[in-house]
């Protein structure tokens, strides 16, 4: 007898883009969705999302099979958490600290995210970048930011 | 001669101080970038995108072309000198260029890469110069079926080269064409999927996606290890190739370039298969067999000729029908939109400074590669040894700055974390990204083009078969869905991303 597993990395997979299917096909069927000679804007989303919903159903099925699949590995958590709101972090203080405060802490934030990474040589780099990119893209390019924002005037 | 006048116009443009700087600039960043290891063209061109969308189109278009080559020669550095391919297109270059580096013939090794991409490049450009007229005056004849068409089998073929599973990377296509249509419906002017965000009435930012789904992505995957690289210790040894080593390298590039060339055309983007197929044919062709996978010259000789051809000629159905053949070139396809450019067979015409410039930018780029790189591959070995935890909060700074920077749209930077974090979990679960970026690009388009066609044929569906351009493209789109799911072809396939891997 055989034993049935699950590769669980794929089901996980076609369980997203199913969800994805779910996600723009209900809302699709917001839209006007039209006759095959006039579509609305909700014809073709329609029907992307019915394809997705397929193949993720089908990938699902197929994740179910008589051999293991790998795992996913090891998950860079610590990445995850400091990566991804540094550009966050950007869009939220470009404006309101102004370009070079806002390059200085998002560096930080993103250089926390390795282990290897200590304090000291954090504040450096991120120093030496801010003092890079405001004398490349403010100076030299001339983009339009304001360097210190008005959250900083008293 | 038509051909010669046209050329001319190229470097005429190309040649230019400005259009030269920038493409100095481009080879220089591109190959900075692309030694990185982890980081291929695509993540280096997502990353270097934005830089480029301040200058002229002609300028900001040669620099990323400029960008490419260099990333995809900095692709082939590392993987000569620390066995870590940039992308799979040079993971054959790892396995001989790797033992030659071992046995202190690291300075031949990258001689030859240089050498064999520089002559494969210089045949390529002329044959992107031949070609493309042509294929531009039957372009023009395509209406909304044909284009349709044309772009599905684009799609189908995308994922013949996608690593794992063809239904991931069927739903990975479809997934980036719903993305793609996000934003104000053209006929209508209705808001779809901006989950009443005005800010992306726009739709989402191809920049926001490409960075954070190749580049973003990969710092994350780089950042699982968290460790130290072991940088080739030895010392170089001489650079120029021996009287012998050339001979061996002549008719391995000669192949290589051929193959390179014919695969590159095809959509779907045919370097990486290129350099798989130059090397085996190498190996069979070979008198010593055996000698293969222990430092063979004809190893690194024929895949790097056969990849940078591939990588060349890739740019003819991009420049003469609009459509991307592989992930880079739907970058160039966003980079062209951004600029006000549309994509097709009107280019050619249209702007024709445009056109020859880019074509003659690429001769130009490969040569500087050429010159620059050979003196300083020192250099880009001394960069190899900066540590990733330096890296990466760099780029990250600069990334921010480049997505903010193309429309001054916080939400854009929302939009790359939350990409980001897609694109990582996607690649946990081994979703490759490069089939949902071209999805992306084309979706607006393969909808637009569906909906026209549809009201020219008064709602009859008979119309994509009716026209006979139109009948062949879907007819051979049928054929590679069939023979990807054969079982034997699919077998193979595994087989030689196995291989790549």
């Amino acid at each position: 007898m055989k034993n049935i597993t699950v590769d669980w990395t794929d089901a996980m997979a076609g369980l997203i883009f199913i969800l994805f299917g779910l996600l723009f096909g209900v809302q699709s069927l917001g839209l006007e969705i039209g006759t095959a000679f006039r579509m609305g804007p909700g014809y073709f989303p329609l029907v992307l999302s019915g394809i997705l919903l397929v193949l993720g159903g089908l990938i699902v099925f197929s994740a179910i099979h008589d051999r293991g699949g790998e795992g996913v590995g090891k998950m860079a958590w610590r990445g995850l958490f400091f990566i991804l709101p540094a550009p966050i972090f950007f869009g939220l203080t470009v404006r309101g600290l102004g370009f070079v405060p806002a390059i200085f802490l998002t560096t930080l934030v993103a250089a926390l995210a390795s282990f290897k990474m200590r304090p000291l040589w954090a504040l450096v780099l991120a120093g030496a970048v801010t003092v890079f990119a405001t004398l490349v893209f403010s100076y030299g390019l001339g983009l339009p930011f304001r360097r210190f924002g008005p959250w900083l005037e008293f | 001669m038509d051909l010669l006048s046209n050329l001319s116009l190229g470097f005429a443009t190309a040649a230019s101080p400005e259009n030269l700087l920038f493409c100095l600039i481009g080879v220089i960043l591109g190959t900075l970038i692309g030694v990185l290891p982890g980081i291929g063209a695509t993540a280096t061109i997502a990353m270097l995108l934005p830089i480029t969308f301040q200058l002229e189109p002609v300028s900001s278009l040669i620099m990323l072309a400029g960008i490419y080559y260099g990333a995809q020669y900095g692709g082939s550095t590392t993987a000569i000198l620390i066995n870590m391919p940039g992308e799979s297109s040079s993971a054959v270059t790892a396995i001989d260029g790797y033992q030659m580096a071992r046995r202190g013939k690291a300075g031949t090794a990258l001689a030859v890469a240089a050498l064999g991409s520089f002559f494969a490049g210089t045949v390529a450009t002329l044959l992107v110069a031949l070609f493309a007229p042509p294929l531009t005056a039957i372009a023009l004849k395509f209406g909304a079926a044909e284009y349709f068409s044309l772009m599905l089998l684009g799609l189908v073929s995308a994922i013949a080269l996608a690593h794992g599973s063809i239904l991931k990377a069927l739903a990975m296509v479809v997934l980036g064409l719903i993305l793609g249509l996000v934003g104000t419906d053209i006929y209508t002017g209705a808001p779809r999927f901006t989950f009443g965000i005005t800010e992306y009435a726009d739709g989402l930012s191809f920049v926001a996606l490409a960075v954070g789904i190749f580049g973003i992505a990969e710092i994350l995957r780089n950042l699982e290890g968290d460790q130290d690289r072991t940088v080739l210790g030895t010392s170089l040894g001489g650079l120029l190739p021996s009287r012998a080593d050339l001979k061996r390298m002549v008719a391995p590039m000669l192949r290589g370039t051929a193959v390179g060339s014919i695969l590159g055309i095809l959509p779907g983007g045919g370097a990486v298969l290129a350099a798989f197929a130059s090397y085996t044919i190498e190996k069979r062709l070979s008198d010593h067999p055996e000698e293969f996978g222990q430092g063979a010259i004809a190893g690194v000789a024929g895949p790097e000729s056969a990849n940078n051809a591939g990588a060349q000629t890739s740019f003819i159905p991009l420049l003469t029908l609009g459509i991307p053949a592989n992930p880079v070139m739907a970058l160039m396809v966003g980079a062209m939109i951004i600029q006000g450019i549309v994509p097709g067979p009107n280019v050619a015409s249209e702007q024709p400074e445009l056109f020859w410039g880019i074509i003659a930018s690429m001769w130009i780029g490969n040569l500087m590669l050429v010159v620059l790189n050979l003196p300083l591959i020192g250099l880009w070995v001394k960069l190899l040894k900066v540590p990733y935890h330096v890296l990466f909060p760099v780029i990250m700074a600069f990334c921010s700055i480049g997505v903010y920077s193309v429309n001054s749209n916080v939400f854009d930077l929302y939009a790359v974390a939350f990409f980001g974090l897609m694109g990582y979990v996607l690649l946990k679960l081994r979703c490759e990204p490069a089939p949902l970026l071209l999805g992306f690009v084309l979706g607006p388009m393969l909808e637009e083009n569906l909906r026209r066609a549809m009201i020219l044929g008064r709602g009859d569906p008979t119309i994509f078969v009716a026209r006979p351009i139109s009948l062949t493209l879907l007819l051979l789109t049928l054929a590679v869905l069939v023979v990807m799911f054969l079982p034997s072809i699919r077998k193979k396939r595994e087989e030689v991303f196995v291989e790549a891997d």
